[in-house]
């Protein structure tokens, strides 16, 4: 399956995410968390933060309006009809909290091409609205031949 | 230590994570498209499993602010309804940093294996 590489080491624009307090909530019930960090204002204030506090994997969250446009550029050319999400990582910096506001910046890591299948990388880059680097995340995906 | 994680999606679960997440793909809460497109039925997201891989860092470990990174590898597919368990082991301890190593079954069948979780110890 011949892929183009010509995008590789693309990047662009940052895209802004503001963290909702009922955002957070929704997202940690959706996914199981009881911690009260995450749903109740008060038990995250006693613990020293200043609102609810997102889950770690709320990061896919506040990268999607920046993860959304690269993933579907023309340019990089992924086939969704035969595309599967490979791997994911995420390496988390200071905690996002209710009244963040999220700048994410993506670049196109790598593509390329192994017994077949397309591998499409992509890099993220979260900042929060102090510069401090909140999480960044490598998103591989697979585009099956045939 | 092998530490586990239980948990259950429910019938809807993957319909309350699409909009929880924003990721609307319709092999994830269309039941007729899924298997239109070969699959058994609506699976699970990915990432949802991998909430799940987090979680069970974050409740070992004490809290959010202890995982520092986790890496997975997704194989498989997930499906609502039957139980997922996922499988922590701390493979090295050092200097208050906990490397583990872990992965997610689901009736037998790794859907992630090769997790990596780096979390820093209270």
């Amino acid at each position: 399956m011949p892929v183009s590489t010509q995008a590789i080491g693309k990047s662009y624009p940052p895209a802004t995410y503001a963290v909702g307090r009922e955002k957070i909530r929704e997202y940690a019930l959706a996914v199981g968390e009881t911690n009260p960090l995450h749903l109740d204002v008060a038990a995250a204030r006693a613990a020293g933060h200043r609102d609810v506090v997102a889950p770690p994997m709320f990061a896919v969250v506040y990268s999607a309006p920046a993860m959304t446009p690269a993933m579907f550029d023309d340019e990089v050319g992924i086939n969704f009809a035969r595309m599967v999400h490979g791997a994911q990582e995420f390496r988390w910096g200071p905690l996002v909290v209710a009244g963040d506001e999220i700048a994410t910046t993506v670049t196109v890591k790598d593509i390329a091409e192994r017994a077949g299948m397309g591998f499409y990388v992509f890099e993220s880059r979260s900042v929060n609205q102090a510069g401090e680097e909140v999480c960044v995340g490598t998103w591989t995906n697979i585009v099956r031949g045939g | 230590m092998d530490v586990e994680l239980r948990v259950t999606p429910d019938r809807y679960l993957t319909v309350r994570y699409a909009g929880a997440s924003g990721d609307f793909n319709p092999i994830h809460i269309d039941e007729e498209f899924a298997r239109s497109v070969g699959l058994p039925g609506r699976i699970l997201h990915g990432l949802y499993t991998m909430a799940q891989v987090a979680r069970a860092q974050t409740e070992a470990a004490g809290g959010p602010g202890s995982l520092r990174r986790l890496s997975v590898q997704f194989r498989g597919m997930g499906l609502p309804e039957q139980e997922i368990v996922v499988h922590s082991i701390i493979r090295e301890e050092r200097d208050g940093v906990a490397i583990v190593d872990a992965l997610a079954e689901q009736g037998g069948s790794a859907i992630i294996r090769n997790a990596e979780a780096e979390l820093r110890l209270a």
